[in-house]
This record gives structure tokens, sequence and C-alpha cells, in this order.
């Protein structure tokens, strides 16, 4: 999401002093109108999920219960709650406001947040299943020495939950400031208790479930505002796209490519960061522990893709929707009545104005609440992830060297639990000011840079060795920061240095980190001629029989 | 698992067969799956013109618009061909290594 734009948004909105709920509402300054149907709205989905919270945590005595719901989701489930997980309130708003802005673009952008989703199925999900537990460490240290894979891999992975984590935290407290009329502080501890209770008591299961609702509610949401939209021009895509050209200030420039692309090496390295990323985020490989085989495994994948690739279809259509809709009535949503002003909140603001435009204050309240139950959502999955990373792979397996009981386990799960919860909250206050734009984005960029080499070469390829994979994956974790740090998004706009200074001239380091995670990994590894190394190749071809037919694989509910 | 059942599959050449055989598949997918993306935004770095050229005389919608929901529906058909393929094909070959090395 962009938080700039948000933070604009608010400023613009405090000067005309509009408020979003109200519609055209002027004479207030600063204080948003409390939204009461959308927090009505909120309100029961909370009572819902705390609820199945409540049910969940009677079924939640092991660590087995609290990491994997027991193992015993089906795909079809998983399916929606990967999906879910994916379609975070920034996809949602970030692109239907991307399609509003520059049409054609936001599709272009979207299509890349797909195409990771077959790389999982085709080369990770059967495999993740078979040799993995808890988490992706599992699978990464299956036939490697586990202290150094397991610090590494919880290193990185809670790197990656950090990033996520501040954008989804930041990007809550501006949404409900906007939507909801509440002060941004309020809004942090509000999103940190609700989801620590999720993830506290209800583990995986209750996270799970949350994640299903959300998925269900913000793809019957969308589905009404497309059809809506459709309705209004006979279902006719041509003559929605021929209203949109002719009201919207870039003319038939929203139909064609734009300048989202600025050059080739940026779009194939933003591409790569993209696709492969989505094969190394922890709390979308953690999903693959929760069905109880490879082949619902694979099914979950599948049902993700599908849902996922049906929901940016609909952003498409949600987006130029809000271009015929919202630019025709300039005096109900732009700040001052006028186009020059501005959308009100902002341009990510064009779904939730669409709402309204179409569904009334009540659809309007919906929506609103759809998108902080995503954010909701998304945060729990996240803190569940760092969780396990921290009382799996650090204390269960480093620390006491697979000798904790479960009962230990999920003692120290819930601990940690509680501190990431706090810190969600801690970073998402002191961040409130902060440009954050670039954190998914580098997020994906580690995930791809240093999960990603040492999960597909530790289990495709038999000549990897501990330490390849572990310089390997700090290689490409250290120059995915370094190489993010020194690009314009922010060299420049973070850290204020003039304008082209930034002395890494493109949009992702992606390409070039993990292109060197990769070289480092073979390097180091046909290198290495210690007696470990010679041990750990010989254990390929067990590994490799387990992966490939699941054959002592951990099972559906006895982990 | 049992070191007698992966000596077993170990030693069966239908296991490397299997896995060779499973193995290309993906990589054949995998690389259709990156073509088509890839395909996609080349087109879009390079020959952003022909993305912008209408569908028809006189129509609105650019040839992009069904390229590039082409590229999101044909990621998913390729996924779930892939799913099908797996689950019965590739699974019962695998049941059947596995059966013969336990019995």
């Amino acid at each position: 999401m962009n938080i700039k734009h948000i933070l604009a948004a608010v400023a613009a909105l405090s000067v005309a002093g509009g408020a979003i709920a109200a519609g055209a509402d002027l004479g207030q300054a600063q204080k948003q109108a409390t939204n009461w149907t959308a927090i009505t709205m909120f309100a029961i989905f909370v009572a819902a999920t705390l609820w199945i919270t409540k049910w969940a945590a009677a079924k939640t005595k092991s660590a087995a219960d609290f990491y994997t719901a027991g193992g015993g989701i089906t795909g079809f489930q998983n399916g929606l709650a990967i999906a879910g997980d994916y379609m975070s309130a920034a996809s949602f708003l970030g692109i239907s406001g991307l399609v509003f802005a520059n049409g054609f673009d936001g599709l272009i952008f979207s299509i890349g947040w797909l195409v990771g989703w077959p790389i999982i199925t085709f080369l990770m999900a059967e495999r993740l299943r078979n040799l993995g537990k808890f988490t992706f460490a599992d699978v990464a240290a299956y036939r490697f020495s586990q202290t150094p894979v397991r610090i590494f891999a919880a290193f990185s992975s809670l790197i990656v939950v950090a990033f996520y984590m501040i954008a989804q935290m930041v990007g809550a407290g501006q949404l409900i400031k906007i939507l909801f009329g509440m002060e941004y502080i309020y809004a942090e501890i509000l999103v940190g208790i609700i989801m620590l209770a999720y993830v506290l008591f209800g583990g995986m299961t209750a996270t799970t479930w949350v994640q299903i609702i959300k998925a269900v509610m913000l793809l019957g949401g969308a589905t009404f505002m497309a059809l809506a939209v459709l309705v209004q021009f006979g279902f006719s895509p041509e003559a929605l796209f021929t209203k949109a050209t002719e009201i919207h200030s870039k003319k038939d420039a929203i139909m064609a490519p734009g300048a989202l692309i600025k050059d080739p090496i940026s779009a194939i390295s933003v591409g790569m960061a993209l696709m492969f990323g989505t094969a190394g985020l922890p709390h979308i490989l953690m999903r693959f522990f929760t069905v109880p085989n490879a082949k619902e495994a694979r099914k979950s994948v599948a049902w993700a893709t599908t849902w996922i690739g049906y929901f940016y279809i609909l952003t498409f259509i949600i987006g130029f929707g809000a271009i015929t809709n919202l630019i025709a009535n300039p005096g109900e949503y732009y700040v001052g009545g006028e186009l020059a002003g501005g959308l009100k909140g902002g341009g990510n603001m064009a779904a939730v104005h669409l709402s309204g435009a179409v569904g009334g204050n009540l659809f309007l309240g919906f929506i609103s609440a759809v998108a902080f139950a995503t954010i909701l959502a998304v945060v729990a999955g996240l803190t569940l992830a760092g969780a396990s990373a921290v009382s799996h792979d650090l204390y269960a397996s480093v620390i006491r060297k697979g000798q904790a009981s479960s009962a230990e386990e999920l003692r120290v799960s819930k601990m940690a639990t509680v501190a990431l919860g706090i810190l969600a909250i801690v970073l998402g206050i002191a961040f409130e000011k902060e440009n954050v734009a670039y954190m998914v984005m580098l997020a994906f960029t580690i995930a791809c840079s240093g999960n990603f080499p040492v999960l597909f070469m530790s289990v495709l390829w038999k000549d990897c060795t501990t330490r390849g994979a572990v310089v390997g994956g700090f290689v490409g974790l250290v120059l995915a920061t370094v190489l993010t740090i020194g690009s314009a998004s922010v060299w420049e706009a973070v850290m204020h240095n003039p304008k082209g200074s930034a002395w890494f001239p493109y949009n992702s380091a992606a390409l070039f980190s993990m292109t060197a995670a990769f070289f480092t990994i073979w390097l180091v590894s046909i290198l290495d001629k210690s007696a470990q190394a010679t041990k750990e190749r010989e254990l390929y071809l067990d590994q490799q029989i387990r992966s490939e037919t699941g054959v002592g694989a951990a099972g559906a509910s006895a982990h | 698992m049992s070191q007698e059942i992966s000596n077993k599959i170990a030693a069966n050449p239908a296991f490397q067969r299997f896995v060779s055989k499973r193995n290309s598949y993906s990589v054949v997918m995998t690389i259709l799956g990156a073509v088509a993306y890839y395909g996609f935004i080349l087109l879009v770095a390079y020959n952003p013109t022909f993305l912008a050229q209408k569908l028809g005389a006189g129509m609105t919608t650019s040839i992009g618009v069904p390229i590039g929901l082409g590229v999101i529906v044909f990621t998913i058909i390729i996924t779930w061909i892939f799913v099908r393929r797996s689950n019965t094909e590739f699974d019962d070959e695998a049941a059947a290594i596995l059966k013969e090395a336990t019995k």
C-alpha cells in the first residue's frame, strides 16, 4: 500500500474537512466521522472469529495443533486460507487504486503477483509437505547439520516477517483512521490484541479459519462490486472501457502499458522477486504442513492460484468501475468537489468509494470491515510464522537440540507469540510517520534471495552442503537488503538523499541477489570437501525417496 | 522410514525413472509458466504499441486486455493440469513403487 498517498490524503482530508463516512460532510477539521455501520460490521466479524477461536482453543493441545492445526485442513480449505494470506488489504486497495489511476498498468502489476504460484505448485508444494513438519527449516535442514541451517532460517524468516508486518501494521493504522475515524494508536493496539487472541488461544486452527472467513468475505464483496459495475454496462467490457477512456484524464492511454515499467532489467528483476519470493515467504510455506498429504498440498495451491487469479481479474474490473463511477461524480468523491482536489482519502480509496457508490452505506461498511479483517488475518498468520521460527527452529532445535517436549515447545511458542504481538504494536506505532512502501517488496526480495535458493538447492541438488546453503543464504539476504537500500525507493524516498543519487539503478535487487545466492551455494558446496559434506551428499538419496514418494512423511494428526 | 524399505526403493530402477519423468514434467511446466509471464513483461517493455493496438476498428478494448487476462487464466489452467496429472498418474506410480518395496 502506498502509505505516502494515504498520509497525503489524510492531510488533504483534514484541510478540506471532508469525511469519508459521511460523504461530502464538510465543516469538520482533523477528526474523521465515526463510521458506525463499518464498526458494527467489524464487531460482528470479530465476535464470530473469537467464537471460532474458542472452539479452536479446545482443539489446540499439542505443538502440532498449534503450528499446523493437527494437519487436519483439507486442500480446498487450505487453498482459501493461502489465498487469504496473499490477498492483503494492500493488494485489494492498492491494485484497484492502481487500475483507477493508470488502467492497464494495474493489470501488469497484478499478474506479477500471481505467477509465483505455479512455481510453488510445480517445484515445491509436494516436497515441502513430504519433508516438512512445522516450519520450512524442517525441509531445508533435513539432511544438513541442524544448528547453522536453523539459525539462518529463523533469522531470515524473522526479517521477512518483520518487514511484512510493519507494512501491514502501518497500513492498518492509516486505513482504520480513515475508514472508522479511530485514533492511529488505538487502531494499532486493537489490531495487536485481537490478533494475539486468535494466535495465542486458537493457534493454527483459528488462524486458518479466520483467514478462510475473510477470504470468502473479500471474494464475495469483490464479486458483488464487479458484477454491479458490469450490470451498469449491460455486461459489456467494451462499453465499460469506452466510458472510462472518455472521462479519465489520461484518455485512451489507460488501455495501454504506461510508465510502470521503466527498463527491462527492472521489469525482470521485480518479476523474479514476485515469482520466487512467494515460494520463500515463511507464512505461506507453513500452510503446506496443515494438510494431511502431498495430494491435498497440491490441491491447496491449485485452489489458491484459482482464487487469487480470479481476485485480480475482479480488481481490474473494480478499478475501471471506480473510474466510471467516481470521476463522473466529483462532488461526492473528490476533495473540494473538484477533480483537481484528488480522490478523498487518496488513490487507494477507489475501491472503498466504489463500494458506497454501488451498494450504499451498508455495503461501504461491509467493505471497510473486510479491509480491516484482512489486515488482522494477515498479521495473525505472520505472527504465527514468526513464533514458530523462534520456538521450533531456535528453541526446540538449536537450544534444546530436539530434546524439548511438545508441552515445552508449545509454551515457548506462546511466549514468542506474545512477544511478537507486542513488537508488532510497537513497530506499528514507531513507523507511523515513516514511508514503508518499500517494505513488502523488500520482504519478497529477501525471501527470494535467502529462503528460496536454500530451500530449492537443499531439496533438488544432491551436492548441496550445509556450508554452501548457509553461506549462500546469507549472501542473498545481505545483498538483497543492501541493494534495496541503494535503490531510489529507499535511498531517495526514505533516506532523503537528493534525487538521482541512488547508487543502485534498478527497482528491485532480486535479479542480482538471487543469482548471487544460487552461485554462492553452488561454489561453496562444490569446494566443500569436509567429511560432513560427504555424509550429507550420501543422505540425499534417503531425502529424495521421502520427498518424491512421501514414505515416512509426517502423518496427518500424529506429527 | 525403515532403512530396508528405503534401500529397496533405491535399488528399484523404476524409482529413478519415475523421479526423472516427473521432474522433467515439473521443469517443462515451470518453463511454460515463466515463458508466459516473461513473454508478457518483455512485450510490455519492448513493444508496448503492440499491446495498445485495438481489438477491432472503432473499439476501445486493446489487445493487451485479453492477453493480460489470458496470462492469468493460463496460469490457473496449467496449475490444474499439473495437479490433476500428479494426483492421479504420478501418485499411482509412486504408490506402486512403494508397494513393491514393502511387500
